[in-house]
Order: structure tokens, then sequence, then C-alpha cells
């Protein structure tokens, strides 16, 4: 009995440690399974692959249509995120298919879509229930006749060579990136109404989506800016989807050709293309911009209990801690524009926290003269992050019967009247009783 | 006059009459009692319907937390997210009465549940109004006349509608306490006594506590005042039973938070305050009278009438624009509705909308006083021989009170102890009659009949001897003199006095049986449990508490329930979960927005859930099984509403040709509204064609689906459904929708046949 006992405990200590993985306590995603198109591309595009074990991830290789393949068993997810690096495949071997993977992303995990031309109807419908739509015609690329890659062995104009970044410290780290990136393959166009998507790279106003090798009929479908190359989608559940037109844009060959922008006569030794994947990478596997509330805390000034509820016209002190993940561990979040309402159909009071530095924010503001069921809420949304969104509800109730003050200086002329009367009427009673 | 006849004899007579009425009173207590338990025995010792649900949970509060937390009780799981100050908006008395009786229980270590106590609140409390309306009678018309009418009144059926067992319902206090109120104004009126005078005055306060109805007393008292002066009948013991009962009650009145500031602000009170100056002003005017030789006296009379006017006319000018400065004329909407019946259904819409609110039919009449109908007139013309100030009182009091049962359905529960009383006078003036005309042909005759109509006289009798012993200022003297006269006039013939007592008898036994059978029958079912007779035998709806204890057992504590606001205190009280409205309509424009919300299509309707924090709907539909009041039914009532708050709601768009239906012949709104939806969604499943048996037609949309909305729970019967608020999605899907949704599900497309890499096509 007790070795069964002793089993048991070490078998689930084992299964402590093999589940060092996702969690909202350590966000960072740790096994991945990378789908391909052929095992080539594992050593073809082995210096992202490197990038990411190095920063230790465990990489799982698979082909797409590996008949094994299985994002879940019995329920529990065997991988963190997914990596669809197989353009073409029509079907997914194994369990998996669309909505496999959609509910994969809908239960919290990450995904990154390498797409390409001719990218088959399985990775456009994959990306259009993420919210990226890539061009219809199978056979367009985007071409670019100003801000294409001068290079000597590829002269044609499908080599974009884009430097047109997204402003975001966050997503695309501190460092900024020097040299453009080269991309090759299909453009995609992102719904300016859907805020979950990002465009991160986006191709030169003078770009176009189209099929290189025929004529071009009719105007293309897809121009200018409005071409996204690289996209990042954030769902409402803080998963992150990186979805790109080119697959050949995360290998080694773009990753170490040099790179020289049309029309400019700077010559980068080494094409931007590996710095912004591993620096985007980080992000989509929730190693930056990963925010997490803690110890949301109030009460009344002066007082350290959290009431059950508060009275009208109450002074309070509301406090929250918000950490953002680094990879390892959770560090301080500094920003000065985090801002508490007080809630009731809509906000009564408005504040912005101030923080220590560390990680601790916290005003104090007095509750409006206005019962009713309010709600601390901390409505968090910048660009990159994860969103945070708290509330929690507290009653506030009118005074008691005893709580008004007893006396007021306004009545009492009141008070003067009504006993002045009294003792007039009894002066009055002993007069007319006992004056005859 | 008959008892210094009778000497001796007759003392005893009395004293054994008294045992008699007595025990008669203590029958009368039970009958009341037990004809209202056919709830408890036919179903079960619950509580029933809506409101009483709500008085429930706050009696429990009471027991729980005491007097001072009940009185400042800020309910944050109604009204969400405004929050209802129970205490000060909470006719207390009821619950303090509920509470009382189980501390009291409870001390004298009797334990039971606060549930039992509420159960049996209403038919103990009406034990007590039979009770006070013998003793109402009594002063009125004796003793005879007292027994009669609390006879009928223990078991008029429509007293029995409103305190069966488990209708724990402010009514059933309230009655008792409008009763005892205008006994206690008529025993002062009577003896002019200072006491019963503050006895009054108490009782006026237990009033204002239970019921809001205490606007009929203060201002039918006012007016019967008036109207004793108007008649040249003002005494010192008007005066007293008045002015104390105006000032002493209006404090008190305004004792009750749920009233406060209104007992001397609001329209309803100002015949009270009128009144008040005007008996004032006619006792200075008779005490003058009386200091003044006449000659004086008309001097006198020139002055004061030429001062008093112009105080007169500024205070009415005062009060004038006091009530023209508020928008309803200072009345409250329901006042208004009752002086104007048209008002609430121009204005009102959300007063308009209660079944009890509506004016009765002729049916309703019969069913809920019966024969008493018919004697009232009997009654109210028994009273003007002779009319005495008490007399003028019930004659006042019926009138009134058949205008407004008029009005409302709700307040034939006012008619009926008027009825009772009138119908009782009757009764008792006729068996007088009757039992005299035989009395006087048969002087000689001892037998069986006899001594029976004697006992029957002799409760009768003892009135006016009664009278003039007490009332010997008084002008009875005249009075009886002239009944005196009439006795020997009014002798009838033997037979027929004998075939008019046995049809008076089986006109008593017509009503006791049908008051017998509204009891068991008609007004003993709970409304939460249901039971209907087919030719199977019987069948039991219990889906009301399935749904509840569904929600209590499987959400959250903190969630929020939307659903009609008739649905408000049962899912607060039984399902213990946050509600949006209740059935206390205080907030005209958050019910609004329920109604809005249900009239809407699904997405805005969505919207509007999601704002207010809504986590389940919860819709009644009677479709199945055949159960008319359910929301389909009421839906109009929410478009009514929401469209009176939120104009983008119009009722013609419901409404095809002018007809509510829900046939294929329903308008698109209709159809796609999420009421509509959210009580047929998947309806045809039942039966294959969609047949709702309450509209007795098939319903216009069989198929569709919920986007927004999903279906987590519906009852055994189908009678409540509840859907669930969906997350908003968690990705926003590309604009490529039609050809890519095709694509995913059946991977055939425009597309993917041009490639002709598909192997499957």
């Amino acid at each position: 009995m007790s070795r069964a006992l002793l089993i048991f405990l070490t078998s689930i200590a084992f299964l402590a440690i093999l589940c060092n993985s996702f969690s909202p306590e350590n966000p960072t995603d740790r096994r991945i399974l990378v789908l391909l198109d052929d095992l080539a591309i594992k050593s073809s595009h082995s210096l992202f692959f490197k990038s990411l074990q190095t920063r230790g991830f465990e990489l799982d290789f698979k082909l797409g249509d590996d008949p094994k393949i299985a994002l879940r068993r019995y329920g529990q997810y065997l991988y963190d995120s997914l990596i669809l690096f197989s353009p073409t495949i029509e079907r997914f071997g194994g369990s998996i298919d669309v909505s496999t993977v959609l509910d994969f992303v809908d239960s919290g995990h990450d995904l990154i879509i390498a797409a390409d031309t001719s990218a088959s109807d399985l990775i456009r419908a994959i990306s259009t229930e993420c919210g990226v739509d890539f061009d219809e015609d199978p056979a367009a690329m985007v071409i670019d006749h100003t801000s294409y890659a001068v290079s000597d062995t590829e002269g044609d104009r499908t080599l974009i060579a884009s430097d047109d970044f997204i402003q975001s410290d966050v997503i695309l780290g501190n460092r900024k990136i020097e040299a453009p990136v080269l991309f090759r393959g299909i453009g995609h166009s992102i719904n300016p109404a859907n805020s979950l998507v990002l465009k991160i790279l986006s191709a030169s106003p003078s770009a176009y989506s189209a099929n290189p090798k025929s004529k071009l009929s009719n105007p293309p479908s897809l121009t200018g800016s409005a071409i996204s190359l690289v996209s990042i989608v954030q769902a409402r559940n803080n998963a992150r989807i990186l979805i790109s037109g080119s697959l050949s844009m995360f290998s080694n060959r773009f990753s170490r050709s040099g790179v020289q922008k049309a029309g400019s006569s700077t010559k980068h030794a080494k094409s931007g293309n590996e710095q912004f994947l591993t620096e985007l990478s980080k992000w989509v596997f929730h190693e930056r911009g990963h925010l997490k509330a803690a110890n949301v805390r109030h009460h009344k000034v002066g007082e350290a209990d959290e009431p059950a509820m508060y009275r009208i016209n109450d002074d309070l002190e509301y406090f929250v801690e918000i950490h953002e993940w680094s990879g390892t561990s959770w560090e301080p979040y500094v920003a000065n524009d985090v801002q508490v309402q007080f809630y009731m159909m809509s906000p009564y009071v408005l504040k912005t926290l101030s923080t220590d530095q560390k990680g601790l924010y916290f005003t104090a503001f007095k509750v409006p003269d206005v019962y009713g069921v309010f709600q601390f809420k901390v409505e968090y949304q910048r660009l990159g992050y994860t969103s945070l969104s708290l509330s929690k509800q507290i009653p506030v109730r009118p005074f008691r019967h005893n709580e008004y003050e007893r006396f007021i200086t306004e009545a009492f002329p009141y008070y003067g009247a009504s006993f002045s009367m009294m003792a007039g009427f009894f002066i009055f009673t002993v007069v007319y009783l006992y004056n005859k | 006059m008959e008892a210094t006849e009778n000497g001796k004899g007759s003392t005893l007579r009395y004293a054994f009459g008294n045992v008699l009425s007595f025990f008669i009173l203590l029958l009368i207590g039970i009958l009341a009692f037990s004809i209202r338990l056919f709830s408890v025995i036919k179903y079960e010792s619950v509580i029933h319907e809506f409101d009483p649900y709500f008085n429930y949970r706050v009696t429990q509060y009471l027991t729980k937390n005491g007097i001072y937390d009940f009185w400042n009780w800020f309910d944050d799981r109604t009204w969400y997210p405004l929050g209802r100050v129970i205490g000060g908006t909470v006719y207390p008395g009821l619950t303090l009465t509920a509470g009382t009786l189980w501390w009291i229980l409870n001390s004298l270590n009797i334990p039971l549940s606060v549930e039992t106590v509420c159960v049996f609140t209403a038919p103990i409390f009406s034990a007590n109004a039979a009770w006070a309306t013998y003793l109402l009678t009594k002063e009125v018309k004796g003793t005879g006349a007292g027994l009669m009418a609390a006879a009928l009144l223990a078991m008029v059926p429509s007293y029995i509608s409103r305190s069966v067992a488990g209708s724990y319902d402010n009514e059933a206090v309230a009655i008792f306490a409008l009763i005892s109120t205008f006994y206690l104004y008529i025993k002062t009126l009577n003896t002019g006594s200072l006491f019963y005078a503050t006895l009054n005055a108490i009782a006026y306060f237990y009033m204002v506590c239970s019921w809001g109805g205490y606007t009929f007393i203060i201002n039918l008292i006012p007016m019967h005042v008036l109207l004793c002066i108007v008649t040249g009948r003002y005494s010192s013991r008007l005066y007293i039973a008045y002015a104390p009962l105006v000032v002493l009650g209006t404090l008190l009145a305004s004792l009750v938070p749920v009233v406060g500031f209104n007992a001397v602000m609001t329209s309803e009170h100002f015949a009270s305050f009128l009144v008040f100056i005007i008996i004032h002003v006619v006792a200075l005017v008779y005490y003058i009278k009386g200091i003044l030789s006449p000659k004086m006296f008309k001097l006198a009379v020139t002055l004061v009438v030429s001062v008093g006017l112009v105080v007169c006319c500024a205070v009415i000018a005062v009060l004038i624009a006091l009530v023209a400065s508020s928008p309803t004329k200072g009345w409250s909407g329901r006042s208004l509705s009752l002086l104007d019946p048209t008002y609430a259904s121009k204005y009102i819409p959300i007063i308009a909308s209660v079944s009890e609110h509506q004016p009765p039919t002729w049916p309703s009449y019969f069913m809920d006083i019966n024969v008493l109908a018919f004697l009232v007139p009997a009654g109210i013309i028994a009273c003007f021989l002779p009319l005495s100030d008490a007399s003028s009182f019930v004659v006042l009091y019926i009138v009134t009170s058949v205008y407004f049962s008029g009005v409302m359905v709700r307040l034939m529960l006012v008619l009926a102890p008027a009825a009772c009383i009138m119908s009782g006078i009757a009764l008792s003036e006729a068996f007088d009659v009757f039992t005299r005309s035989i009395k006087f042909q048969l002087p000689g005759v001892s037998g069986n009949d006899a001594v029976k109509t004697d006992k029957n006289e002799d409760s009768v009798k003892e009135r006016p001897s009664k009278k003039n012993k007490k009332k010997e200022k008084e002008n009875v003297e005249k009075a009886s003199i002239k009944s005196q006269i009439e006795k020997r006039l009014l002798v009838l013939p033997l037979e027929a006095s004998v075939i008019a007592i046995l049809l008076l008898v089986l006109l008593g036994a017509f009503y006791v049986v049908h008051c017998v059978w509204a009891a068991a029958e008609a007004y003993s079912a709970p409304s939460i449990v249901l039971t209907s007779y087919s030719h199977d035998g019987l069948h039991v709806f219990d889906d009301f508490r399935e749904a509840y204890a569904w929600l209590r057992h499987n959400t959250e504590v903190d969630d929020k329930v939307a659903s009609w606001w008739d649905y408000g205190y049962q899912t607060t009280a039984m399902a213990n979960r946050t509600v949006i409205v209740d059935n206390n309509t205080w907030n005209n424009t958050h019910i609004a927005t329920v109604g809005t919300a249900m009239s809407s299509p699904e997405k805005a309707a969505w919207e509007i859930f999601n704002s207010l924090d809504v986590k389940y709907v919860l819709v009644v539909f009677g479709g199945l099984v055949g159960y008319s009041s359910d929301d389909i039914n009421k839906f109009l009532w929410m478009v009514r509403i929401g469209g009176g708050v939120f104009p983008h709601i119009k009722e013609p768009d419901y409404l095809r040709d002018g007809q509510y239906r829900i046939d294929s012949q329903a308008t698109p709104t209709m159809l796609n509204c999420l009421m509509y939806k959210l009580s047929y969604y998947r309806f045809v499943e039942t039966d294959g064609k969609g047949f709702d048996r309450v509209r007795q037609t098939e319903i216009g949309k069989k198929y569709f689906k919920l986007t927004h909305f999903e279906e987590v729970f519906t009852t055994h019967h189908w009678m409540v459904r509840i859907y669930k608020l969906k997350p908003p999605k968690n990705r926003i899907r590309g604009k490529a929708k039609k050809s890519k949704s095709k694509a995913s599900s059946t991977t055939t497309s425009r597309r993917s046949g041009t490639r002709k890499k598909n192997p499957w096509h």
C-alpha cells in the first residue's frame, strides 16, 4: 500500500517535471510541434530553429502528413505551440485539421504560419479564421519595382527588401532592426476593423500582388502598403499567432545573405531577417509583452482589511501589482498609464494609478455619492502587450440610519421651536388648571 | 328597554348570548383559518407566487440579522447594478409581524422554521380580520350583524385569494389592519374616547406599515368627516375621532421609512389636512356659537367668513403652486390610475401590464364576492334605517370601494370586507324582521323552531339595548322609538316569513358551497407548482423549482440572471442569484432596458445584456404544455415598455396588421427578436412541426441557430429555458468568408476546382 503511494507520489513529481510547460505562472512555451512539407526544411531553416532551441524550446519536427501526429491526447495538449512550415499541404496527417488547429489556438496556444506562393487551401483557411486574408490568386506574389533587393543571383522584383516595421519595442525588441528584411512570397491583407490583427511588416506603397509570370490583365486586388507581408494576431485569450506570407523568409539563405535595397547605396552585410525573426518569435512565444496582474486589494484609508461593502463617500485605496514575464521570471512592469475605473454602467471615477516602480500600482479616491453595485475595473490594452482586464465587484451602500448627523446646525430654529412649544404648552396647562 | 322589562331573567339570557357569540366567534376564527389550508393539504407547505417570495426572503433576513440590519439593508442582489435599499422601500408590517411571531414561538421553544411561520401568517390574520369585522359591524348595527359579517368575511373568496396558506403577501395582514382602523374610528366616533382615538392612530400606523393601500383610509375617513360636517352631524366625538388620527397618524406614518416625507408631501394625503383645517374651523364656529349671543354670533360669522376666505384663498394658492410644481401633480402613478382609469394604459405601460391592475369583469365579481353582490344594496338600505354616523361611514366605504374595485381587480380585496359588512347587516336585518314576524304571530309557541329563532333574535335584539346604554346622549332615543313603531308595522305573513328564512338560509348555503369550492379549487394553487388533469390522470409541472434549483447549483454565486421582471423575486429567493429587474418595478428605465433586449435581434440583445454583466437569460415558455402565462404572451408588454424608453423599438413592427402572431405570418422583426428565438429554439425537435399549444398554431420560424447565446438548461416540460451568453469570439475572422467557409467545411470550392488538386473531385 505504502509502496503504491510512493510510486504514485514519485510519478506525480515526474509529472510535474514533465509538465514544465505553458501555464499562467510560467507563460513561455516549451514544447513546440513543427510541421514541415519535407524534412529538408529542417536543415535549410536551421538558423531559425537553432535560435529557438538555444532559448530552451523543445522542437518536435514532423512531416505535415505524418499519420501519427496529434496535438492532444486524453484531453491534454501535447504541445504548447505549433509552427506550420508546410505551405502546400492539403490535408494534415493524424487527427489534425483546421478545427483542431483553431481549438489549439482557442485554448491559449501559439501558432506560427508560414505560407508561400501557391499556399494550400488548408493554410489559407487557418489564416482566414485568424483574420488574415491571403491574395486569392494562388500564383500571385508580392512584386515591387522600387524597393526590391538588389542581388547578384536573383535579379527579379519579387525579392522584397522591406524595412517598414511596426513601431513597437515590445514586439520587435529595443534594438532597432538595422537591415531590411528579405521577403519573397504571397501578400495578404487584414481587415482594418479587426482590432486583434497587427501588420508587422508592410510592403512599400509601390508594391502590388500579382502573378509575375503572366501579364497583368486587370488591376491587382492588393496594392501598396495595404499589403501586409508579416502580421501578428493576439487572440482575446492572449494566444499569439504569427502569419507570414513567405516561408523562405525564415531560411538560412535569406538570413545570411547581404542585402541592398534598390536605389539605396548602403549595402548591409547581413539581412535583418535573423534579428527580426528572433525578436518576433520571442514575442510570439510569450517571452515578452506578457503581463500579469496580481494581488488586487482595496480597503478604506487607514484600515487594512478588505470590506465586503463600501459606504457612499468612503475614502478608499486601491492596489494592484502588475508584472511582465521576461522569459525566465516575472519582472515589475513599469508604466504611467495604467488606469482604474470605479464603474457602474459607466465609470464614476477614472484614475491613473501611480506606481512605485516595483510593479505595485495604487491610488486613493473617494467613493462617489451614489449607491449601487460598483466594479473596480482595470482595462489595460497596449500594443503588443497581453490585455489585462480585471474587474472586481463591490457594492456601495447608502448611510445607515444612525450614520447621519444627529443634530444639524441649520435645524436649530426648529429644535428651538419644538422645545419652546413644549414649554409653552406646559405653562399654559398649569396656568389654565390652577389659576381659578 | 327590553332589559328593564324582562328583568333578571333577561340578564341571564344576555350572559348566555355573550358566551354563545364568543363561541361562534371562535368557530368563525377556526373556519377562517382552516378554509385557507386547502393549499397546504392539496399541494405542500410552500410560499406562493411572486411577491411572497420576496417577503419570505426579507423575513429570513430579518430573523437572521435583526431589525436594525433589516432597516438598513442594502440588497446588492437585485436591480443589478443599481441595487435596492430594501429597508427604505418596503412596507415592513408583514415582515415584522411574521418575524415577531417566529421570535415569540422560538422563545417559547417551539422551533418552527421561518417558512412555516410565513406560510401560516395569512390564515392567522384572516381569523383576526374576521374578528375585527365582527367588532366593526357590531359598532354599526349590533352583535347579530357583526356575527353574520364575520362569518361572511371568514370565507369570502376575494379575501381567500390573497390569504391562503402560503400567500405571504402584504394584503394578508393589511386587510386586518384596515378593518381594525375602521373599527377603532367608529368606536371613537361612538364613544368619544381619547383612548380609542389613540388606539386608532396606532392601528393606522400598523396599516401604513403593512400596505400602500393605507391611502384609502386617509382619504376615506376625511371624506366621512366632511360628510358628517356637511350633514350637520358635527360633534365633539367627531373631532376626537378625527383630529388625533391626523396628528398622531401622520407623525407615525412618517416614521415608516418607505412613506417618510410622503406623509405630508404627496397629494394622496392632502385631503386629510384640508379636512383637518375645516374641522377646526367648524369646531371654532360651534365654540363661538356657544359663548356668543345670536346677534353677536352673526357679526362674528361675517367677520370670520371674510377673514377665513382670505386665508383659504392664500392656502389654496400655495397648495396649487406646490402641486403644480410636481410633474405628476403630486400623485403617484398608481393613485392617478385609480382616479383616471385610462391613465395607466396611456402613460405607464408598466402599471397597465400587471394583470391585477386591469379592471375586473362581471364574472370576477361573481367569483369573488358571489351572493354578497346581491345583498349589498339591501345592506345599504338597512344602513339608512336609521342613519347614524357609523352606518353612514360603512355606506361611504362600500360606495368608494365599489368604484375602486371597478378600476383595478386587485382592489376587489378592499371591496370584500365592505361587501361582507353590508351583507351581514342585510342578512341580520332580514332575519330580524322575519323572526320577529314569526314571533309576533305565534306568541305562545315554545317549540324547537321558536327557540331557534329566539336565539337568533336574541343576538340581534341585544343591539338596541346596548346602544341605548352607551349612546344615551345621542338621538338614538328617537330612532329606537321609531323602530318600535316600525316593529309593529313591519309584520309579515307567517308563511312568507318562514319561506323567506328558508330561502335566505339556502342562499347562505350556496355562498358557503361556492366559498369552499373557491378555496379548494380556484385559489389554492401555489402557481410555482402547476397541476393539470387530463385523460391519463394528474400531471404536476414543477418546472420553476427545477430551473431555480439548476441555477442555484450550477452557476457562480455572483452570476447575473436576466429575465422578465415577473421572475425576479423568485430568482433571488429560490436560486439566490443576482437579477437585473424584479417585481418591485421601481425603475422603469431598467425594465425597459431588459424589455428592449428581449425585443431586439440577437446581437443587439447580447450587447445590452453584456453591458449589464448578465451571464444567463431565463425565459418562461408554455408552448409545449400549454401554460398560457408565458413570456411570449407577455412579450407585447416588453415591447411597449421597452419602446416607451427606447423609441427604436416600435410596437407595429411586431404586429402583422395589428395582430400579434408567431406563425408564418409573423413579421420578420418578431421572428428575429430574442424572445422568439429563446422561446422556440429547438422547439421543432419536440414534435417535428413546432406546434405551439398556447397560441394554437405552428410557429413561423422553425429551424434557426443561436450565435450569441447557448442553451444550457431546459426544464422537463420546457417551461423554463435558461441560456448562457457566449463569450466574445476569441478570434475575428478575415473577410474572405463565403469561399473560405465552404472550403473548410466541405473541402470543395470554386478555387480548389480550378486548381484540380483535390483528389476527391
